[in-house]
């Protein structure tokens, strides 16, 4: 069972790895992806919006589904929303397994599809006052389109 | 029937959710759509590029030819930006 968590809070990465492990003596291998905002072109801060009630729901399919593509022990995946500071971290998705392949594949897997399937919306605020939403980009439709076949 | 609008969606009609009783000849997602965007200026904004907008009923994407009844929940937001 997945741990999907939506908040305004940080989050502390190595305190969410070492949850993935403790206790237990199966685990061969915890793959991590951890989105941070940059500070492009004078970015001041970037607010996300999201659904809340969908949200969850579609985080937790998509959790779902990598737990049935790839032996897990254990899953994460934490969204920030809100103002966020360029520096500071957006998301982060952990991943355990046996083996490393599983729990490296089903990492890039989470990420590439919570970036199109989950209903986020960043908008940039800048330092000079301007806003505006982030477009979607094809390349992600792209990197989530080539995980909709199964795996071998 | 309860709406809700997302992102520049919600800027441009100015309000994050509204209850609405469309006529009964509305029967899908872009139906609906459709007359939504009749009923002020800024929704005529919201609405006026159909592929910019994606929607999902009762929590659950849907494509335009989706039926949508009484009492669900509809929303209407740009293509999705997380990760």
């Amino acid at each position: 069972m997945a741990r999907i968590q939506v908040q305004e809070a940080l989050f502390d990465m190595a305190a969410e790895s070492a949850a993935l492990t403790a206790g237990r003596v199966d685990v061969g291998g915890v793959a991590s992806f951890l989105g941070v905002c940059r500070g492009d072109d004078g970015l001041a801060a970037m607010v996300l919006e999201h659904y809340p009630g969908m949200t969850e729901r579609a985080l937790g399919r998509i959790a779902a589904e990598a737990e049935a593509r790839w032996p897990l022990t254990g899953c994460t995946v934490i969204h920030r929303v809100g103002r966020i500071l360029p520096g500071e971290p957006i998301v982060l998705v952990l991943t355990a397994s046996a083996h490393r392949a599983a729990a490296l594949e089903s990492c890039a897997f989470l990420i590439d599809w919570l970036k199109t399937k989950a209903p986020f919306w960043k908008r940039e605020e800048f330092a000079d006052g301007d806003a505006r939403w982030v477009a979607a980009k094809h390349e992600d439709d792209a990197a989530a389109l080539r995980w909709s076949a199964k795996p071998e | 029937m309860r709406i809700l609008y997302f992102a520049w969606l919600r800027q441009k009609i100015g309000v994050a959710e509204e209850e609405v009783a469309p006529p009964p000849e509305i029967r899908d997602v872009a139906g609906l759509r459709e007359w939504l965007a009749t009923r002020s200026a800024g929704h005529a904004a919201a609405f006026a590029d159909a592929k910019q907008i994606r929607a999902a009923v009762n929590q659950d994407f849907a494509t335009p030819d989706h039926p949508v009844a009484a009492g669900d929940e509809i929303a209407f937001f740009p293509p999705v930006t997380g990760g």
